[in-house]
């Protein structure tokens, strides 16, 4: 299936980063989860498992050539939308939200898929389209309304963090393409007022209250504002050496929440404190250069879009975790990418990783 | 032109990675400037925080349920029960108040000093227990010295009271630590180490009824430890309590009758399968199992030969012996092979081929019929029964009235018993079954083993002429304020299908030995029912006759079962005296004793009355139900139903 002379042409680097960070991941959970009890198999050992099956998936997504993606692009995009209104329709319910739908054999999440098929979308769409000199406001109008569509359904719900991250990705594209100033002026003009309406109208009590928690920490100490205030105590005693593996008093003792999934970062900040965190963050921030390294490598203007696509989705996924367990922004549900806990993350961010691969590999044959 | 453009257009974007890289970048910086400003900056601020946290969680462990028998009298609850725990960042001079706590309530300093030591690495607000059941007088000590004495707390927490003592104490069970394995299982996903869960018994096997949800309380506490506020509560859902369908009474006066003895004995309504008394005699004190266990109580109970702890009615499976002959005999109507006419001469022996089978009377019975083999317990009919019928036509019998299964009991562990086949011997040993094999196996010997339950089971069966029911302990299950949320109905789990006539000839011969001159069960009979049953003596090894100077782990079990009324039954026993040796001697009188117990029981004043038991349990439903007992109205209106 994998042409030899592809084999040759594997990056290293990119495969190379990733499982390090995978391996530093799968080590601070299996110190967050150590105060859990634990039921079955440990923590650590299914990231471990989840780890190894998303770069199967990642093998095999960069042994296809990405250029099959092209036409495919627009019917995954039909079809993510079926699924997305088949969740809020007969999705599975839990903890407040509709997120999952159940297949039969398995349970998906569409909106989380959709991160990758805004990319696909997005990359298909402008591959076909010249815009010498930026984008006007006219040529936007199209991509526009393909974003709308699935980023209304994912807030439906409600997942305001996915929704944030596919707008994210997309407008990333967007401005690697590049847009004209005179674009640009007229969305600040028209944003800045529907954000009102959607403040005022859209949003759920919850996510309000996520925004004016973290705007002021202090509002409710028990409430979200209480994961940040303890998530900020946890980071900030770790100080420049941290307090050492599994030696962390805020995760070892349960003051944080959620710590083995989106409040990962935390618990590593703590018990490695800034070298650790400068060494984790150096990584990420190679990766994400590297990404783009790939994307301005790429000879063919799909594969550039597609690679910035990427890298845009794990460049946002990191700065918004960290970001939100530092203080910098506010909570939503967004994991750290190969770091926090859970399948799903693993498996979208290891597709990304094959995509990356995919075009890194193929360089050459144009 | 085209070709240019796209080029153009290529290089321009080449020149926007650039940009972006930048973007990236500087927001990557910003993450570190923030982490500088937290971890280095702020380090010592921050530190200082996550040192005496002040936001804890103290949890509110639910108030389990109670245990309830049938007429709403609770034989398990709760009381308060104290605990001594020390706050470690409250105290100033650690070995000083240790010194002062031994002198003021005389308890164990290194005992303490250990405890304490064992925690000095949690969190430096959480209190440590240093004694756990406290006295009353301990708790007016530490009041009086409170001033004396900072960082130290009494904590208060609901245990389990028994409060008849050592009644039922097998069915009942002990709570205990949850262990590793069991939060592990299914269903404990809620729990936590250190939580108390039922380890045996009701206690473990209502578990999930009984235990309730824990609550907590997040506060806020000054640098002291000490309570600012409380932010936020949820309350802990006290456990569901269960009713069970025991009688306190009639299992008291089961439990009196055994005295010293070990055994069994089970008593089950007839009608419904509900059990009024499960007894595994020796007892053992349950409350001693929720503390700290004397070592010397716990030597003592495994060095009892009797087996205390063991519960004997559940899972101790025996040879039923001749009760076993009520199997034998309904097989041979149900095969065609005898009726109550069959009649064959017992000379106190059988032989059958080079062996020789003996009848318990060596002078032998003479002519004897189906009714008088019962009576006397003659082992040379049910020799030649068995030799007719073979193992397997036995073992349908046995089959057909669900022995060699659990019953589905809802206690864990209930054990199936046994009821040996050609093809079980052929899977166990590998080996064919010999026919001689059948004749031990038709007097209830060889490889056949019941469990009381079992027993009961099959008296009841007899009884109301070929009904199963599922044999049941837990009536129904009720909240705090005494709603029903389940009720147990009967169930039937079989019928055996033979005619009513030969039940009933099978009948007349249990009532013959007990009622009857020469036979084998007369110690169980009642002046005033009409009492029918059967006695079995159960080899535990095979021995010469010099019974005298057998030692008593060898000596014979001593079974009887039985029911009553003949005429109209209600109740069926199963009695089974460890090494008591004779049925008849040493198990009949204790299934009397219960029989009695229960018709003093269902009607005081008016002994001669007899009525269907089904009407009265629902009256006494309904009475529980509205709280209410109005049982002399419920009682009169049957007697007068009845006339």
């Amino acid at each position: 299936m994998i042409d030899r002379r592809l084999l040759t042409n594997i990056d290293w680097v990119l495969l190379g980063l990733v499982t390090t960070v995978c391996l530093l991941g799968i080590l601070n959970i299996y110190s967050a989860t150590t105060p859990y009890k634990v039921i079955g198999t440990a923590y650590y050992l299914k990231q471990f498992y989840w780890m190894l099956v998303g770069m199967m998936i990642s093998l095999i997504v960069c042994s296809l050539d990405y250029h099959i993606l092209e036409d495919l692009s627009y019917w995954f995009y039909g079809l993510l939308l079926f699924l997305l209104v088949g969740v809020l329709l007969f999705g599975r319910r839990s903890m407040g939200a509709t997120r999952w739908l159940n297949l039969g054999l398995f349970n998906i999440q569409p909106s989380e898929l959709m991160k990758l098929v805004i990319i696909l979308t997005f990359a298909r769409f402008f591959n076909n389209f010249q815009a010498v000199g930026g984008l006007t406001v006219r040529d936007v109008l199209i991509p526009l309304s393909l974003l709308v569509l699935p980023a209304a359904l994912i807030m439906k719900q409600p997942d305001l963090g996915t929704a944030t991250l596919v707008i994210l990705i997309a407008f990333s594209m967007v401005m690697y393409v590049g847009l004209r100033w005179s674009t640009i002026v007229t969305f600040v003009c028209i944003t800045i007022p529907m954000g009102w309406v959607g403040w005022t109208s859209l949003l759920r009590p919850y996510q309000k209250n996520r925004v004016l928690d973290f705007l002021n920490p202090e509002r409710a100490r028990l409430g979200s504002g209480y994961h940040i205030i303890q998530s900020k105590i946890a980071v900030g005693s770790g100080g420049i050496t941290g307090k050492g593996f599994v030696k962390g008093t805020q995760s070892q003792l349960r003051f944080l929440p959620e710590q083995h999934t989106d409040f990962a970062f935390s618990v590593f900040a703590e018990e490695w404190g800034f070298i650790g965190c400068i060494i984790l963050i150096g990584i990420y921030l190679s990766l994400i250069l590297w990404g783009l390294n790939i994307a301005r490598r790429c000879n063919d203007r799909f594969g550039g879009l597609l690679a910035v696509g990427v890298t845009a989705m794990l460049f946002w996924h990191i700065v918004i975790n960290m970001g939100m367990v530092i203080g910098l922004f506010p909570v939503v549900g967004v994991p750290l990418p190969f770091f926090s806990y859970g399948g799903t993350s693993m498996i979208t961010s290891m597709v990304g990783i094959g995509l990356l691969q995919n075009i890194s590999m193929r360089r050459f044959m144009f | 032109m085209k070709e240019r453009r796209f080029v153009r257009e290529l290089l321009e974007s080449k020149q926007r990675i650039l940009v972006l890289s930048f973007v990236v970048g500087i927001m990557f910086l910003f993450l570190i400037i923030r982490l500088w400003h937290l971890q280095i900056l702020n380090a010592v601020d921050y530190n200082t925080m996550s040192e005496n946290n002040r936001l804890r969680f103290v949890p509110v462990a639910a108030s389990r349920g109670a245990i309830m028998d049938r007429k709403g009298k609770v034989l398990v609850s709760n009381r308060p029960s104290f605990s001594l725990a020390v706050v470690p960042q409250e105290v100033v001079d650690k070995e000083a108040l240790l010194t002062l706590l031994s002198n003021l309530l005389g308890l164990d300093r290194a005992e303490m000093a250990e405890r304490w030591e064992k925690n000095k690495n949690r969190a430096k607000y959480y209190p440590i227990v240093l004694a756990s059941n406290i006295t009353r007088d301990h708790v007016e000590i530490i009041e009086e010295n409170r001033l004396r004495l900072p960082g130290i707390e009494i904590e208060m927490k609901p245990v389990r009271e028994y409060s008849s003592k050592q009644l039922a104490a097998h069915l009942l069970g002990y709570i205990g630590e949850v262990s590793e394995k069991e939060l592990n299982l299914k269903g404990f996903e809620e729990y936590n180490p250190g939580d108390y869960v039922g380890k045996n018994g009701i206690e473990r096997a209502l578990e999930m009824e009984l235990h309730g949800g824990d609550g907590g309380r997040q506060l806020e506490v000054d640098a002291r430890g000490r309570v600012l506020r409380t932010i936020s509560e949820t309350y802990p859902s006290v456990g569901n309590s269960v009713v069970l369908t025991i009688d306190a009474d009639i299992q008291k006066q089961a439990e009196r009758a055994f005295g010293e003895q070990a055994g069994a004995a089970v008593v089950m309504d007839v009608n419904n399968g509900e059990i009024l008394a499960f007894v595994s005699n020796p007892g053992f004190d349950p409350s001693l199992f929720s503390g700290k266990l004397p070592a010397d109580v716990w030597q003592g109970y495994l060095d009892d030969a009797r087996h205390p702890l063991e519960n004997k009615a559940l899972s101790g499976q025996y040879p039923p012996g001749s009760t076993f002959k009520i199997i034998t005999a309904l097989s041979g109507f149900q095969n065609n092979i005898s009726n109550e006419t069959t009649s064959i001469n017992c000379s106190g022996s059988y032989d059958l081929g080079t062996s020789t089978f003996k009848c318990w009377n060596k002078r032998g019975h003479g002519t004897t019929n189906l009714r008088k083999s019962l009576r006397e317990s003659c082992d040379v009919f049910y020799y030649q029964l068995g030799e007719k019928l073979g193992v397997d036509k036995i073992a349908a019998t046995a089959q057909a009235f669900k022995l060699g299964t659990p019953l589905g009991v809802e206690l864990l562990n209930e054990r199936s018993g046994l009821i040996p086949t050609t093809e079980w011997k052929m899977k166990r040993f590998g080996k064919r079954w010999y026919h001689g094999e059948s004749l031990p196996v038709a007097i209830g010997q060889g490889a056949v083993l019941l469990t009381p339950i079992q027993l009961a089971s099959m008296t009841a069966t007899l009884a109301n002429e070929g009904t199963i029911y599922r044999p049941h302990l837990v009536k129904r299950i009720v909240d705090t304020d005494g709603k029903t949320l389940k009720e147990t109905k009967k169930d039937v789990i079989g019928m055996v299908s033979l005619s009513k006539e030969s039940f009933r000839f099978v009948k007349q011969g249990l009532l013959a030995v007990v009622n009857e001159s020469g036979g084998t069960g007369s110690m169980a009979r009642l002046y005033d029912v009409k009492v029918a049953g059967k006695t079995g003596t159960s080899q535990v090894v095979k021995l010469r006759d010099s019974r005298k100077s057998t030692p008593y782990q060898y000596r014979d079990h001593a079974l009887f079962v039985a029911f009553a009324p003949f005429e109209n039954p209600e109740v069926a026993v199963a009695v089974v005296v460890e090494h008591g040796e004779h049925g008849g001697a040493a198990a009949a009188p204790i299934a009397g004793r219960i029989l009695r117990a229960y018709f003093d029981e269902k009607k005081p004043p008016r002994k001669e009355s007899t009525y269907s038991s089904g009407e009265i349990d629902e009256d006494e439903i309904n009475d529980n139900n509205e709280g209410t007992i109005s049982k002399e109205s419920g009682k009169n209106e049957d007697s007068v139903n009845d006339r």
